[in-house]
């Protein structure tokens, strides 16, 4: 019988009212009292020389307040990254600086060079138009092998190479795993591109700056994944203004997918020119501006080789990977091919040695960055595709050969640092196969050849490291932060409850599943439970919402807090009872006396609290109100397994996706109608890459695919109705709830089952010779493997 | 987008008068050209729209000629031109709703694109395009990517449709932007046949004069067996490459050929 309220239950999200009946607020929906409007002047070149700007003629437009370059930004720094890899020799990578505003180079199309600040947003771009920087255009950098040539043109002059790193994992393996591939009975190698992706959220980027000249105090307002992240990097280290003098506010966010975690130069740039000017500033980007000044996802190129015993054992594996940083290291780009890549090589497997190699590059490109997934994927994408493949030259079934290497004892230690705390693959994929009906699939596969098209069925398994992540872990690992979270509950003298958390929601349903949370365990009405986020002034520090990590990390610092709560509440009704603490019990929104009949209903303990009248003052402080810092002592690793069965036009090379099934392990499930809509957005965005989406840049560096026109998202018709299944749980072991995660696993687990699937359409339909294409499988792609 | 004036005139003389003006531009539905303003691609110092202007929109069907105001909107064309049922179909596959209630078939003939649907229907009927000052036949009419016969201040009122005894689009969607990657409009008159494709040539939409001819003798899909039109002079570019193109352009119109018989 499913839940109707509380843990387990799918209560309607409450914020939807709101965004579907168009009340939501955004940040551009935000105009305050006398703002300006500012306007980026950008470089259409991708690389050159930036010999000067000419403001004199825009300074001069209608409506202009004042044009700022470079110069005009004193004592402002640069933009921060917020992680250090260190490289396969123990040096740290090698880091260049990232100007708010291009000086001495521009270096991708889209790098900002001026700003017009202009009483309209039309004045700002008229005048915007009149700036002529003086450009002496250089080679672009943008092959990502070409880049570490000895004689290769630099991206950064001040650096020894385009090479930003050179990173091994697990160095000390690297000998074992050179010897079993050299020795091993089978061995498949697979090259393959995951390509660059525009992350596309809904809203584009916006920012408002604001000063208060009584007080002294900024305030920005922003797109923002992480309200208090973007106040500790932009206050710190490009502004200089203490936190207690700066709020950020991310309010209504319309989706971010990783795009809005990092600290961008608008944002410092709107927040430092309101102070300039005396006004506040505000930015809107427009479309065709974020896909050149958000940081791209993905963007790597990779060889893989596992090496396998005659029965199908996997004895090693080994990658070589190229990944693309772009022209400057966005907040966490170095950490995205390495720590959420390289640790999750594993898979579901019991593979004894691994040997990563990445190799990060600058080039003239707009930065790259985490992106939902955030290295998962391309781990996962790689080793499933290799797998794949394996099976196929080993003429061994492809469910049983990842059968015969799953995981099956917990907790793990992977040979890649980190430890699987619990799980069972044999499930999902038992589960997978029951809800597949993979013994139909001959008969469907007939049906399809009849209409002359090739069906063909892809599986794969994937697993994800999550709920990130235990800060003394991360510290070594070269993030200059912690990964905690933090929750203050206060309830209120009439017993409601507010949660602050420094958690925050774009999409991912926080104000209902966080209220369930709270409300089961104090046995409550959800609606008694209101959730405020996205203000740095009225929220506990929190580290953000990415990683998949709100509801792992930050629901267990509410549900900390609310123990507190628990425990205090339980201490005033023993007093109101006349009862030791130890016996009071809490159901139902009541508290009790074991074994008696004697009880006290919330509210009268929640007035008690702020009425103190008979109340144990010497004992306890009166109010009810706690807070709880949650740090994980442990990533989360929700798993599954995905299937994915698709008909392929053999006379124009078009791809249709006839059914997508996904059986996960997320753990204890809050809220199934959230996590179902969480994996049906993954899965539609991971067959977005499969199929549809590719950033592409020219030789000049121009991005072609640079608006809808040519960058193609997937649409609701490009898509089947999904089967999403989540009855395995293996709740984790190591935080409160049991919870893993269940933002990304779709984005993470689909892209190999479809590209499986086509190259077994293709196998079956007699074109043997392809054995892999690179995403995204787009119709003239696959007409093209088939020539 | 630049600051511009419109005039929303209800008459033809008036939109004929206003566009007498130094720097106007007729406007149909906008979705083409309003988003090259937002993107200042474009400047015009005034836009006179031609929605408002009732003689500029309906359809007509007389014996056996259909006739199409240019302001006609797309979504008109697919509910209400029964009488021509392939290019009633053609035109509900334009776009989305939205660019279908606003975008219009004048609109699209002028701007030429070279991937757009209804050059196909226009050319592979054999239409005639009317204009404040002429009759232009659609053999003469489009010259290539984005050009057409039409002079300064000469806009299109009205688009007059042989309707054929049978006819077929078949439109290949270009991934990205749903236009037509390669587009094949066949139509089949007594004794003769039409085909016209669009999406696949740096010239813009054609005549498939071969694959007319095989039609001509044998109307049959297999009738094209061994025609087949060269990748020379075809789209190249990331969405697919001029073979890719030219192969496309043979199986649309082998799929509308085989839809007809
Ligand atoms: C999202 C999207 C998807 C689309 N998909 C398709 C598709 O699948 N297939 C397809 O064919 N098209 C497609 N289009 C284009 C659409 O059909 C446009 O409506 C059409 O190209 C232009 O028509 P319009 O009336 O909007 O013209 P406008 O944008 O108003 O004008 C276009 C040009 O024609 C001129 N003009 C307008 N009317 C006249 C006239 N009567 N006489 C002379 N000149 C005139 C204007 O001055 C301008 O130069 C799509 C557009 C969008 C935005």
């Amino acid at each position: 019988m499913p839940k109707d309220h509380g843990i387990g239950a799918s209560s309607k999200r409450r914020e939807d009212i709101r965004f579907l009946t168009g009340k939501g607020r955004y940040t551009d929906d935000i105009n305050l009292p006398g703002q300006a409007h500012a306007c980026f002047v950008r470089s259409q070149v991708a690389h050159g020389r930036l010999k000067g700007v000419d403001i004199s003629a825009a300074q001069k437009m209608p409506g202009v307040i004042r044009v700022f370059t470079a110069i005009d930004l004193e004592g402002v720094g640069g933009l921060p990254c917020g992680w250090q890899v260190t490289d396969r020799h123990g040096n740290p990578m090698q880091e260049p600086g990232h100007p708010v505003l291009a000086t001495g180079k521009v270096r991708h199309v889209g790098d900002p060079i001026a700003v017009v600040v202009a009483e309209t947003p039309e004045q700002a771009r008229d005048a915007a138009e009149a700036v002529q920087p003086d450009i002496e255009e250089l080679p672009p950098v943008l092959d990502l092998r070409g880049a570490l040539a000895e004689d290769a043109v630099k991206v950064h002059e001040e650096l020894s190479s385009n090479l930003c790193y050179d990173w091994g994992f697990v160095e000390n393996n690297r000998e074992d795993v050179d010897k079993a591939i050299a020795t091993a009975h089978h061995v498949t190698t697979l090259d393959l591109v995951n390509q660059r992706l525009i992350p596309n959220a809904m809203e584009p980027r916006v920012a408002i700056g604001d000063f208060n000249p009584a007080t002294g105090d900024s305030t920005l307002y922003t797109t923002s994944q992480n309200p208090h992240v973007i106040r500790l990097l932009m206050g710190a280290f490009v502004l200089g203004i203490p936190e207690h003098k700066l709020r950020v506010v991310a309010p209504d966010v319309g989706g971010g997918f990783g795009s809005k975690i990092f600290h961008y130069a608008e944002e410092a740039f709107c927040t430092f020119a309101a102070k300039a000017l005396g006004r506040p500033v505000k930015w809107t980007c427009q479309r065709s501006e974020s896909f050149m000044s958000d940081a791209h996802g993905r963007d790597h190129v990779t060889k893989i080789e596992l090496a396998l015993d005659k029965n199908g054992r996997f004895l090693a594996l080994r990658t070589q990977t190229h990944a693309n940083m772009g022209a400057y290291l966005s907040t966490f780009a170095p950490s995205v091919p390495t720590w959420l890549h390289g640790t999750l090589m594993a898979g579901n497997y019991r593979t004894p040695l691994i040997y990563v190699n990445v190799k990060a590059v600058f080039t003239n490109t707009v930065p790259v960055d985490a992106y939902r997934g955030a290295g998962r994927p391309e781990a996962t994408f790689q080793l499933e595709r290799v797998i794949d493949k394996a099976a196929r030259e080993m003429g061994i079934d492809p469910i049983e050969l990842r059968r015969r290497n799953f995981v099956t004892e917990f907790p793990y230690a992977t040979p890649v640092a980190v430890e699987y705390d619990t799980g069972d693959y044999h499930a999902t994929m038992d589960k997978l196969v029951e809800i597949a009906d993979f013994a139909g699939f001959e008969a469907r596969r007939a049906k399809s050849a009849a209409r002359g098209k090739l069906r063909g069925l892809g599986v794969n398994c994937y697993i994800e490291a999550c709920g990130i992540a235990p800060s003394h872990l991360v510290g070594q690992l070269g993030a200059r932060a912690g990964l905690y979270e933090a929750a203050t509950v206060r309830v209120n003298a009439t017993g409601g409850l507010v949660v602050m958390t420094g958690s925050h929601s774009h999409g991912q349903g926080h104000e209902t599943s966080f209220a369930q949370v709270v409300a089961d365990m104090i046995g409550l009405d959800e609606n008694m439970v209101e959730i405020v986020h996205g203000d740095t002034a009225n929220t506990p520090m929190g580290m953000g919402t990415y990683g998949s990590r709100s509801l792992a990390v930050g629901g267990s610092a509410i549900v900390r807090a609310t123990e507190k709560i628990i425990a205090k509440a339980k201490k005033i009704a023993a007093h109101l009872m006349e009862a030791a603490p130890e016996d009071i019990e809490l159901k139902n929104g009541a508290f009790s006396v074991a074994g008696t009949d004697k009880s006290v209903a919330w509210g009268d303990v929640t007035l008690a609290a702020y009425v103190p009248h008979n109340y144990p003052l010497e004992e306890i402080e009166p109010g009810l109100e706690e807070t709880a810092f949650y740090d994980p002592n442990n990533f989360t690793f929700p798993a599954g397994a995905y299937a994915c069965e698709v008909e392929v036009d053999p006379e124009t090379g078009k791809v249709e996706v006839c059914s997508f099934v996904a059986t996960d392990d997320f753990g204890t499930i809050v809220n199934p109608m959230i996590v179902d809509g969480q994996v049906h957005g993954g899965i539609a965005q991971g067959l977005g890459q499969a199929l549809l989406e590719r950033a592409v840049y020219d030789e000049y560096g121009q991005l072609l695919s640079g608006s809808y026109m040519d960058y193609a998202m997937p649409r609701a018709d490009d898509l089947p109705s999904f089967t999403v299944d989540h009855s395995c749980q293996t709740p984790c072991t190591h935080n409160p709830l049991g919870v893993k995660g269940c933002g990304e696993a779709g984005a993470i687990g689909s892209p190999p089952a479809l590209v499986n699937a086509v190259v077994d359409a293709l196998n079956r339909g007699g074109y043997e010779h392809i054995t892999h294409i690179d995403m995204p499988l787009t119709p003239s792609r696959v007409w093209a493997a088939m020539r | 987008m630049y600051s511009f004036d419109l005039d929303r005139p209800v008459t033809l003389e008036a939109a004929l008068a206003a566009l007498k003006a130094e720097d106007a531009q007729p406007l149909g539905g906008g979705q083409t050209l309003i988003p090259a303003l937002k993107q200042r691609l474009a400047a015009p110092s005034r836009l006179v729209s031609l929605a408002a202007i009732p003689d500029l929109c309906g359809i007509d069907l007389e014996g056996e000629t259909l006739t199409i105001g240019a302001a006609t909107p797309h979504a008109m064309v697919a509910g209400q031109a029964g009488a021509y049922p392939a290019l009633a179909a053609l035109a509900g596959g334009i776009g989305d709703p939205a660019v279908r209630n606003r975008g219009t078939i004048g609109g699209s003939l002028a701007n030429n694109d070279p991937s757009a649907c209804y050059p196909a229907a226009v050319l592979g009927s054999g239409a005639v395009i009317c204009t404040n000052i002429r009759e232009i036949a659609a053999d003469d009419f489009f010259e290539g990517m984005f050009a057409t016969a039409l002079e300064d201040g000469e806009i299109i009122i009205r688009v007059r449709f042989p309707v054929p005894q049978a006819a077929c689009y078949r439109k290949f969607d270009h991934p990205a932007s749903r236009f037509a990657l390669a587009g094949a409009f066949v139509a089949r008159f007594p004794g003769s046949v039409r085909v016209a494709i669009t999406g696949v040539s740096e010239e813009g939409v054609f005549r498939w004069s071969e694959a007319e001819a095989a039609l001509s003798a044998r109307f049959a899909p297999d009738a094209l067996e061994g025609v087949s039109l060269p990748p020379e002079g075809m789209i190249e570019d990331l969405h697919g490459s001029s073979a890719y193109r030219a192969h496309l352009a043979g199986v649309m119109t082998r799929r509308a050929v085989a839809a007809m018989v």
